[in-house]
């Protein structure tokens, strides 16, 4: 096991290295092969009555005139190293890892993320527990009582969730439970646990239950499948034969075995949404990642877009690292070697 | 709202100058009509809501993040409005409805802007007993100061460039490069004592008073400016401070206790405390606003289209929405580089098969602006409607002028080009598809071709080569004023001087007698005079036929019903927000 995780983590970093050089030349390439100058890349990034003289200035403030390795070297060395930033009167030590600064306002780009990887994570989190509990719950029920009225009407209401996109469903739950009957926090309310759990909590609700509608759908359905498969087998019989209580049959030997693609699709759902859960930050204007890496995008603010896009692949390879050993609890079947 | 001077610019309005300053006096409250009963455009032309009760927190949210809450790095409309909240420039367009609003007075001055030298000399005198919220006494070299580090465009590149292209600069580029050890090396500003500033310009020019109304001009304290890091707290000195600023999240004013009321005739601040958010959905803002959550949308640029509908179908709703009309022109520029157009008659033939209404359907229908016949929007003074090409009388487009057109300039079949437009932009999508389509009837056929807005002036239709190149003939445009004047709305879209190899704002116009015409309007001191010029510009540029002017812009507002003294102010085009207070 502790060789599946140092191999793993050896793994992660080629990767994230693979990812940084791909979104690198997504952004700083692929300009300059379809013909964009230094100066046509600077030009973004200055106001609209600015002349040649400080197009020419900014594209080397940028670092846009050195050739695309050094950029890319400078980056690196930013990560592992830190870096100074000029800010006029002011020169300020970013230190490692330092992803740069925005291209737009100046802004160091880390402590951004830090300070919004909390809401984030605050809101899948959340999301995972309603969806997870509410999903599995639903598809064991389900497929207990299945072809029944409950059977039908969960699975009617799971196609519902997933069938709706969330910023339709987010703004109607807004427009009618905070709005209209004043009960859940309105958009953008945002508090952080630390400064008061209940109202982090209130202002967490309806995004909570947006998302986990959302994703509850298919772990329902997932759940169910699994679970009419699995309480046919014949070491369900036998459980039952020997006088186990039926939940103890349900619980710990039916569901445990459904459990393994549920788990898989957790992990890769769970660190998707660590990235940057991007349509329901924007809906509920929650300053999360999501909306951060929306926000760089639409304004080209390639830091920005390089912080974003290693976070969420940090996250995505470390959930499915997760997963991966979680195998071996659930499966006793599973044995790493 | 861009603007690129001329070199060698004059006058731009002396004797609106000095006409400003012998009525401007210190009784700048808002005064006029009021009404305290809800209704459309209540807050238009008149105060909704009069009030002087002090207290509340006012709620503001922007749909997207603040470009900067430093004046030196500034550049929209709803910021300059804000920002007299916290700064106060030399001057500032006075807190009242409608036109009232359009008149410079004086802020952190005592007296608008002295002229000398034929106007190449302004000096102003700072009120005394000004202070920064920390108690320390304004002076003039604060001003100063303020004004040189605006220069930097490497630390403040997205602010306006005015006093870059006027100030005889004498090579002088930033305080932060200076070796004066206190930072005050700049010889085009002088400060003779701590309540003088003295400007010192290239040329004459008479409408300085527009330039010290930017918040370029709020003093700010050498020894606590970080540069760019400056707006994560800006030292006040206006009737508010900042009590927090978490940067693209929130920020909050409270009450600046060193802001003396007797040093201060413009400002009645009413609430105790002011809360803005940042990034908020666009139509979760309109929603909050309909319930009651949030008091204003401080971007001020009006309800999103599908709210639109609901205000102006429910009259119980609609009783609470301001349609303010604006100095923005949405229209196409039609490009004499590419042929067929380069002959005046096939452009003419554009602007008579153009079909209007579907220009203004495109822009929200009739609440979304009036058709425009010419490109001065009513609100500039001196503007004048004339209509060359029946845009009013046959709105859907005069086929057969078009035709007659075609035939003149050789193409009776009509010809094909292209037509570019803002890719994110649904409403010039519309436009582009209505344009294919009224054009197709005289034969005209266009190619239509999406833009990233982010770089539609730098890379793509603002640059003459490329435009050129990939045979845009059409392209889709809007311009707004940085202020309500003739030469401000005129100048970036028609003078042809100011066409450079990209990033372009006059895409179209080269005509030599309308450059003339400018020249001329900035050396006639005469208001009067000089305002009838702007029509005779006009109707150049119209005859021309080298721009398609669309609509003239209004903007729905929704006037919340916690607001006190709410009124549109013509100088922005959205509420006044230094008036404003809540129930």
């Amino acid at each position: 096991m502790i060789a599946l995780i140092v191999r793993r983590l050896l793994v992660a970093i080629l990767l994230l290295f693979v990812v940084s050089v791909v979104t690198f030349s997504i952004f700083f390439l692929i300009p300059r092969l379809a013909g964009a100058s230094s100066e046509d890349l600077a030009s973004r990034y200055v106001g609209r009555t600015a002349g040649e003289e400080q197009i020419q200035a900014t594209a080397e403030k940028l670092g846009f005139t050195d050739p695309l390795v050094v950029q890319y070297g400078r980056f690196v060395k930013g990560l592992v190293a830190g870096t100074e930033y000029n800010y006029g009167p002011v020169t300020e030590h970013c230190p490692a890892p330092c992803f740069g600064y925005s291209f737009v306002n100046q802004t160091p780009v880390w402590p951004d993320l830090l300070d919004r990887l909390p809401v984030t994570v605050s809101l899948a989190a959340g999301a995972a527990v309603l969806w997870l509990i509410g999903g599995v719950a639903t598809g064991v029920v389900s497929a207990l009582k299945r072809g029944s009225v409950f059977d039908r009407t969960a699975m009617g209401i799971a196609l519902t969730g997933v069938s709706l996109p969330i910023f339709f469903t987010g703004l109607v739950l807004l427009a009618l439970f905070s709005y209209k009957l004043n009960i859940t926090a309105p958009g953008g309310s945002y508090v952080p646990f630390e400064q008061n759990p209940a109202d982090w909590a209130y202002s967490l609700i309806l995004p909570w239950i947006a998302l986990a509608f959302l994703y509850a759908a298919g772990y329902a359905r997932l759940t169910r499948a699994g679970m009419l498969e699995t309480m046919n087998e014949d070491y369900i019989r036998t459980a039952r034969a020997k006088g186990l209580p039926e939940r103890t049959v349900v619980l710990k030997h039916g569901l445990r075995s459904a459990l393994t693609p549920i788990l898989t699709i957790f992990g890769l759902d769970l660190g998707l949404l660590l990235g940057g859960a991007v349509l329901t930050e924007s809906t509920f204007s929650l300053p999360g990642i999501g909306k951060y890496a929306v926000d760089a995008i639409v304004n080209n603010d390639l830091p920005k877009v390089m912080g974003v896009t290693l976070v969420a692949a940090f996250f995505i390879i470390f959930a499915n690292l997760v997963v991966d050993v979680l195998y071996a609890v659930v499966d006793p079947r599973v044995r790493y070697e | 709202m861009r603007r690129r001077p001329v070199a060698g610019a004059v006058a731009i309005g002396a004797t609106l100058t000095l006409a400003l300053a012998a009525c401007g006096g210190d009784d700048t409250t808002t005064g006029g009509a009021s009404t305290n009963e809800p209704a459309y455009n209540a807050g238009v032309d008149k105060v909704f809501n009069p009030s002087e009760t002090k207290g509340g927190t006012l709620r503001l949210a922007n749909s997207g993040d603040w470009d900067s809450l430093d004046g030196a790095d500034t550049y929209y409309a709803y910021s300059w409005n804000f920002f007299r909240l916290y700064g106060r420039a030399l001057t500032t367009f006075a807190p009242a409805p409608g036109a009232g609003g359009t008149k410079v007075v004086p802020d952190l001055a005592e007296a608008l802007g002295v002229p000398s030298d034929n106007a190449k000399t302004w000096t102003y005198k700072i009120r005394p007993g000004v202070k920064f919220e920390d108690g320390t006494p304004v002076t003039s070299k604060d001003v100063k100061y303020a004004v040189e580090r605006t220069l930097d465009k490497d630390a403040f590149p997205n602010g306006p460039t005015y006093f870059n292209d006027f100030l005889d600069l004498q090579g002088y580029t930033s305080p932060y490069k200076d070796s004066d050890p206190d930072k005050l090396g700049l010889k085009a500003i002088e400060t003779p004592d701590d309540q003088t500033v003295v400007f010192k310009l290239k040329a004459p020019f008479s409408g300085f008073d527009y330039f010290a109304q930017m918040p370029s001009t709020a003093p700010v304290p050498r020894a606590k400016d970080t540069g760019a890091k400056y707006k994560e707290h800006v030292i006040s000195t206006g009737p508010y401070k900042f009590e927090s600023n978490q940067l693209g999240k929130k920020f909050v004013l409270v009450r600046n206790e060193n802001w003396d009321q007797a040093t201060d005739p413009i400002r009645k601040p009413l609430p105790d405390r002011i809360e803005v958010s940042l990034n908020v959905n666009a139509e979760d803002i309109d929603n909050r606003l309909i319930s009651g959550d949030l008091d204003v949308d401080v971007a001020g640029t009006g309800v999103q289209p599908a709210t639109q509908g609901r205000l102006l179908g429910d009259p119980n709703m609609k009783k609470n929405a301001d349609a303010a009309d604006t100095v923005r022109l949405w229209f196409m520029s039609v490009n004499p580089d590419v042929a067929p157009l380069d002959n005046i008659n096939c452009r003419k033939a554009i602007l008579y098969g153009a079909d209007h209404t579907g220009y203004q359907n495109a822009y929200g229908g009739p609440p979304g602006g009036e058709i425009a016949t010419n490109l001065t929007p009513p609100l500039i003074p001196g503007s004048e409607k004339f209509d060359l090409y029946n845009f009013g009388s046959k709105p859907g487009g005069d086929v057969d002028s078009a035709k007659k057109a075609l035939a003149e300039c050789g193409q009776p079949n009509g010809f094909a080009t292209s037509m570019s437009y803002r890719a994110e932009r649904p409403k010039e999508k519309a436009l582009a598809e209505s344009m294919q389509q009224s054009l197709a009837k005289i034969g005209v056929k266009l190619t239509l071709k999406p833009y990233p807005q982010g770089d539609y002036f730098r890379l793509y239709a603002g640059k003459p080569d490329f435009a050129k190149k990939n045979g845009l003939g059409l392209m889709t445009h809007g311009w707004s004023a940085d202020w309500p004047d003739g030469y401000g709305f005129l100048s970036q879209i028609v003078d042809s001087r100011v066409i450079r190899a990209s990033g372009n704002t006059n895409l179209s116009v080269k005509v030599p007698e309308v450059d003339k015409l400018l020249d001329q309007a900035l050396v006639t001191v005469d208001t009067a005079e000089r305002e009838k010029i702007w029509p005779q510009i006009d109707r150049k540029v119209m005859e021309d036929a080298s721009i398609l002017p669309g609509v003239w812009a209004t903007t729905l507002l929704y006037r919340a019903p916690t607001l006190r003294n709410a009124f549109v102010n013509d100088a922005y085009n959205m509420y006044d927000y230094l008036t404003l207070g809540v129930k």
